[in-house]
């Protein structure tokens, strides 16, 4: 590197580009939650979404599936889930695990009350209504 | 070593390589689970395995930072360590707190564990790479504080080099970000939003200032080249890497929910990440290149070069592979995103603490390199994990690539569990892999007990 670009202006460079591309990253933020009302179907966080999550996140369902399209690969993605299969499918599927057939990946039985269930799809149905910029592209997920 | 608190760096040296094996472990668990479903099932469900394997990754190499900035921050200060004591404490408290975090994942099932540790209080739990129980994210930031305050003491006490300058900015933005694991809304959107604010600012953007300083320290050390050229060299990458790696955040912003903008940001700025990782590469053969003096330790020297490279490879190469919003929209959440995970993870910071483990336990051993014997068997498990996690990633990517063919391209697209029996054969090659990695491994770790005549101080 040449000789008339010093370290000490290096440092500057470093310390200037940080700071200005974090304040960037800050404004974008800002605008996105800004305009997120418009797109995060929100307006349908009822208390039996927000329990669903709960049980979501506590059972962790993301160690084995993906939800758009983040989490592990294991497992079906569940974003579009309902759109997929439909609610009795998705409430009957949590209820029947775990299969039980030989050398087939196998689902936790999670123990759920009926009313939970209920919940989990209800989460399951507010996720499905995001805009996710047509993501994924069919409905296999 | 120059000065004696230098050794704290041992034991968390150790502590690294052994839940690096655990995690090694219980990767090849998860590759037989994805051929073999029922393996092990129920006892250790593949999202538990899943679970202990990335949880361990993640501490095993804040384990491997910590121990390298204890050596690396008072040979940069030139003053011994603020407190060996609590570096030592912490080191214990840091060690019983993930023990008893594992055995958690592994003895309780999930649900009673979030409802015994108080995840009522404050939901925090059961989302990617952060699924520790409350008490364990309170203790990683108390951890991460007192870690955090050692080094800044010791570099006011003594000589303020760029090198330990970047360190710890690097190490004080793991902790801030850090705070985000805390904040989980009940907006999907937002949540997933603010997620990245933990993992994407943490491995794509903090986390290479600590990668960046620890291997200009152990190029400077191994090379002898003048110090005014390393330090710029590591600016000028950082900067990089902060300018390209922050707005790049985007490109996890396509399809969450995120306006559509994201996918232009993204795009653009997250295409020139591998730029910062492509002039490490060139930084690291030049310095070596140029290099003043033969140092002893040829492992050292291997190691650095080969994170160089790998960085590049994993994390700037795979990375691009994928990440343009038009082949994103395809490749988003398949194995071609595992694919690019374990290269980058493996390329960018389990090689860079294995560097400064190979460059300062010597060292710490009371000599300036390993007998040669040891040396030419650290090398083999350096190409044998390598080229083994490098098969890894070309399998991943096979299956992957035929994954999204016929799940998302063809026109009669098949459903992913179908999709996954077609994919089988990647998988079982992969596990292969996994079984050469764990044997490079195992030679690692026999490295360190292989007696000869070692290489004395000059």
């Amino acid at each position: 590197m040449s000789a008339t670009f010093t370290k000490s202006m290096a440092r500057n460079v470093f310390y200037g580009g940080g700071v200005f591309f974090f304040l960037l990253f800050l404004a974008l933020t800002f605008d996105t939650m800004k305009v997120l009302p418009t797109r995060d179907n929100s307006q349908n966080i009822t208390p039996a979404v927000a329990h669903g999550k709960k049980l979501w996140e506590t059972n962790n369902c993301i160690g084995c599936h993906t939800l758009l399209g983040e989490g592990a690969y294991f497992a079906p993605e569940l974003g579009n889930v309902y759109v997929r299969r439909g609610p009795d499918f998705i409430k009957a599927w949590i209820k029947g695990q775990p299969t039980g057939v030989p050398g087939r990946r196998q689902m936790p039985q999670f123990n759920l009350s009926d009313a939970d269930i209920d919940d989990v799809v209800a989460f399951l149905k507010y996720a499905s209504e995001i805009n996710t910029n047509k993501w994924p592209p069919n409905i296999e997920g | 070593m120059k000065y004696k608190s230098q050794a704290v760096a041992k034991l968390y040296f150790i502590a690294a390589i052994g839940l690096f094996l655990g995690q090694i472990l219980f990767g090849l668990i998860m590759g037989l689970q994805y051929v073999v479903g029922d393996f092990l099932f129920p006892a250790i469900p593949f999202n538990v395995a899943r679970m202990v394997h990335t949880n361990l990754l993640i501490v095993w190499l804040l384990f491997g930072f910590m121990g390298a900035s204890y050596f690396l921050i008072p040979e940069e200060s030139e003053t011994e360590l603020f407190s060996p004591k609590l570096a030592i404490i912490t080191f214990w408290v840091f060690l019983a707190a993930g023990a008893i975090t594992v055995l958690g994942y592994l003895l309780v099932p999930y649900a009673s564990l979030a409802k015994w540790t108080g995840n009522d209080l404050l939901n925090t739990m059961g989302r990617e790479f952060l699924e520790q129980p409350l008490p364990t994210k309170v203790g990683i930031v108390l951890v991460a504080l007192s870690w955090l305050f050692n080094i800044t003491m010791t570099m006011l006490k003594g000589r303020k080099t760029a090198i330990s300058l970047v360190l710890t900015l690097g190490m004080l933005g793991l902790a801030v970000f850090f705070l985000f694991s805390f904040y989980n809304p009940v907006n999907l959107v937002k949540d997933k939003f603010y997620w990245w604010w933990v993992v994407h600012l943490w491995v794509e953007g903090v986390w290479e200032l600590i990668l960046g300083a620890m291997l200009a320290f152990v190029l400077i050390k191994v090379t002898g080249v003048d110090r005014e050229v390393v330090e710029k060299w590591l600016y000028v990458i950082i900067t990089m890497t902060l300018v390209t790696g922050i707005i790049g955040t985007g490109h996890h912003y396509y399809w969450i929910g995120t306006p559509v903008y994201w996918q232009w940001w993204g795009s653009v700025f997250s295409a020139l990440e591998p730029i910062p990782f492509f002039m490490m590469t060139v930084f690291a053969f030049n310095m070596v290149n140029k290099r003043r003096r033969e140092h002893p330790n040829k492992a050292a020297v291997l190691w650095a070069l080969g994170t160089s490279v790998m960085a590049f490879l994993g994390a700037g190469v795979w990375g691009f592979l994928h990440t343009l919003a038009p082949v994103n929209y395809y490749a988003h959440g398949t194995q071609l995103t595992a694919a690019h995970g374990h290269l980058a993870f493996y390329g960018a910071y389990a090689l860079v603490v294995l560097t400064m483990i190979s460059y300062a336990m010597p060292i710490i051993r009371g000599r300036a390199a390993n007998p040669e014997r040891a040396q030419i068997m650290e090398m083999w498990s350096f190409w044998l994990m390598t080229v083994s996690i490098f098969f890894i990633t070309l399998f991943l990517t096979g299956a992957g690539i035929v994954q999204i063919w016929l799940q998302r391209i063809s026109t009669t697209p098949m459903s992913f569990m179908a999709v996954q029996d077609q994919i089988s054969i990647f998988y079982w090659a992969r596990e292969a892999a996994g079984v050469v990695f764990l044997i490079g491994l195992l030679l690692y770790i026999t490295s360190f007990f292989v007696k000869g005549e070692s290489k004395a101080f000059e």
